[in-house]
């Protein structure tokens, strides 16, 4: 049983890592009153940058770290054109996945073709040893464990610290903020560089360890169902972490449904995912105080000290 | 409101369509502008499903475009689009090919058959080309490679090499042509080992090389150890080699991707047929017609062969070729059963092109049914 169950738990996982990073990035934005929709976007810079250094210099963390740069810089094109120049959040975000699919074509263009050896496995010593859940929970490359440091990270800063607190502040009521003298401008456009590191680092994962090659377009969407993730799990972190595993996990079973001969028509398997995903919105917008609770009251707006 | 656009990535489709478009209109007006003084170009349009980087179906297509350009470096201007969605965007980008003054459109994937229908009746002086459709008009001709030849060869080779005799597939969309590849490997590799099964994975979808490599995961997990594949990425491969398990590359020669695991790969050859058919299009000899061109027509050729394959499998492997070619061949040949054991094809006879256009059952041998 276990060596049929394990595999499937292991892919699930890797399905489920670049979400995590990518949604997770993008509850800390969203907290602070930023809608960036430009997810897919950095991702994929952040996915071609790695591949390329990975190439490059056949070195992992040069390779990770550079995934991470390439989504902060294309993150920083959207800070500096909403909150600097006060440009319309949801089209600057728009606009930025279309020119970082673009980027990512032209600066991916002479490494079609290539190959990356892919990230070194880690266990973590005695706890790798449990049979089944060692090699299942304890031996990974850097970035998924990483992923869930991140999660339990955001989740901590955001509740129980100072930085945290100033944050939902500028997201709930940046006039408030301002006037108590906190940087609005320059507090989210921290979160935003986050943000985009976080994706960068999704996309990472993608051209690194889930399929370590560049092909134009293989984040295929994944930056828009990060999107989804952050409302599905009401702006919280490590509900966008559940959120995520359950989108994998629903997506790998129904592959491996298929295999098994399982008779149910796979497009309805596919389309699985994406229905959980609705229900799980409708049940929680259902009750619209607790959504009206959790979604930040200034997300979307643009800050002028001004008004 | 951004919760609709989100969901809605077809928007971000139109979006970029409208960028597009912009591009197209200034396009129009330099020509416009230039026409007068230098002679007048033809324009050769493509429009793809992924994009040209995918190192699979549109990559070989666009070669193909880039040889046209090579030939025709004096009279012919070629453009595309890539990314297509099927649907509404494939209409429009159409239209605007065909607005902008081109004179000869290839459609390159299957879903794009009804709009370029639709379109070539409201541009009869334009001509179209769809690939792997059944749709033709006066201005409207289709072409389409004899795949499943090659998925025969492949078949006879992974036949030879499984241990586990479980082969595994992924695959698109359950269309006649993915159904016929599936079918023509099945009954090449039961030919020479009978055991063999064949476990068919439906990812809905030509391109997501994360999705593709998970079933290639879960084929493997489930004791395939030869993964066949009818998506575009060289994801699959990849996984394949890395699980150390054999592959067959799709479309073009992937072998970068698993040296090791790739025993060969079925090439989609364009070249020849897209340099005739924009010759036919200058000299106005252009005629609506169908072409279904296989090994013999050069427009699919085998990838070099995996140096781990034993001398009298390949030697196997290139008979059948040349049985092909000389007509001697045919992989659908009975009698072959379905999946309930009826006879769909009886002995001594040959599935004819209107039977294999239309194929929409599994033969004996693949396991699970066709989704509907």
């Amino acid at each position: 049983m276990s060596e049929l169950v394990v595999p499937v738990l292991l892919t699930i996982i890797t399905a489920s890592t670049p979400l995590v990073f990518a949604a997770a990035g993008e509850v800390v934005v969203e907290k602070s009153g930023v809608l960036n929709l430009g997810v897919e976007g950095m991702m994929i810079v952040g996915a071609v940058v790695a591949f390329a250094v990975g190439v490059k210099t056949e070195s992992a963390t040069l390779a990770i770290l550079s995934g991470a740069t390439g989504g902060m810089l294309t993150a920083f094109i959207f800070g500096f054109l909403t909150l600097r120049l006060l440009a319309n959040q949801v089209a600057t975000g728009l606009a930025l996945t279309i020119f970082g699919l673009g980027l990512s074509a032209l600066i991916g263009h002479g490494f079609v073709g290539k190959t990356f050896s892919g990230l070194p496995k880690i266990g973590i010593p005695l706890l790798e040893q449990i049979p089944v859940l060692g090699s299942l929970l304890f031996v990974h490359d850097i970035l998924v464990f990483l992923s869930v440091i991140a999660v339990f990270l955001i989740t901590y800063v955001l509740n129980k610290t100072r930085l945290g607190l100033i944050i939902r502040a500028v997201g709930e009521n940046h006039h408030a903020a301002h006037s108590i003298g906190y940087s609005v401008v320059w507090v989210r456009m921290g979160c935003i560089l986050f943000g985009g590191s976080m994706a960068g680092l999704g996309g990472a994962y993608l051209s690194l360890a889930y399929t370590p090659l560049w092909v134009e377009g293989m984040t295929a969407g994944r930056g828009w169902i990060a999107l989804a993730l952050v409302v599905f799990a009401s702006w919280r972190a490590w509900r966008a972490f559940f959120g995520a595993y359950l989108f994998g996990g629903i997506t790998i079973i129904q592959l491996h449904a298929q295999g098994f001969g399982v008779d149910i028509a796979s497009q309805f398997l596919s389309m699985l995912p994406y229905l959980a995903t609705i229900v799980v919105l409708v049940l929680i917008s259902n009750n619209s105080s607790r959504m009206m609770l959790n979604a930040p009251a200034d997300l979307g707006k643009s800050f002028h000290a001004s008004d | 409101m951004w919760l609709t656009l989100i969901r809605d990535r077809r928007k971000l489709m139109i979006l970029k369509r409208i960028v597009l478009g912009v591009f197209l209109i200034t396009g129009m007006l330099f020509n416009a502008a230039d026409g007068s003084a230098a002679e007048k170009k033809a324009k050769v349009g493509f429009v793809y499903v992924g994009p040209i980087g995918d190192h699979g179906w549109s990559y070989q297509h666009n070669v193909g475009r880039l040889a046209i350009a090579r030939t025709f470096s004096d009279k012919v201007k070629t453009t595309y689009v890539e990314s297509v969605p099927y649907g509404a965007d494939a209409t429009r980008v159409i239209t605007k090919l065909a607005r902008s003054g081109h004179d000869l459109i290839f459609t390159t994937s299957f879903g794009y058959m009804n709009p370029t229908l639709k379109i070539a009746k409201r541009f009869p002086k334009v001509k179209f080309e769809h690939a792997t459709g059944y749709k033709r008009s006066k201005n409207l001709a289709t072409y389409s490679g004899r795949f499943y030849e090659g998925r025969h060869v492949v078949g006879l080779i992974a036949g030879k090499m499984t241990k586990s005799n479980i082969l595994g597939y992924v695959a698109s969309y359950p269309i006649p042509e993915v159904i016929r590849g599936i079918n023509s490997t099945i009954i090449a590799a039961r030919s020479v080992n009978p055991k063999i099964k064949i476990k068919v994975v439906w990812v809905s979808t030509w391109f997501d090389p994360g999705k593709e490599a998970d079933a290639t995961k879960a084929l493997i997990a489930q004791g395939a150890d030869v993964i066949l594949q009818h998506t575009d990425s060289p994801a699959p491969l990849q996984q394949a080699q890395k699980n150390k398990v054999w592959a067959v590359g799709q479309a073009s020669d992937m072998v970068n991707f698993g040296p090791k695991a790739q025993l060969t790969a079925i090439i989609d050859d364009w070249n020849a047929y897209y340099i005739n058919r924009t010759k036919a299009m200058l000299e106005g000899t252009w005629k609506s017609q169908d072409t279904w061109g296989g090994f013999k027509s050069g427009m699919v050729k085998m990838a070099p062969y995996n140096k781990a394959i034993p001398a009298d499998v390949v030697a196997m492997a290139e008979k059948a070729k040349d049985g092909i070619i000389a007509g001697t061949v045919h992989p659908f040949t009975g009698p072959i059963k379905d999946q309930s054991g009826k006879i769909v094809i009886p002995a001594g006879k040959t599935a004819d092109d209107g039977m294999l256009l239309g194929m929409n059952f599994y033969v004996e041998g693949v396991d699970g049914t066709i989704p509907k």
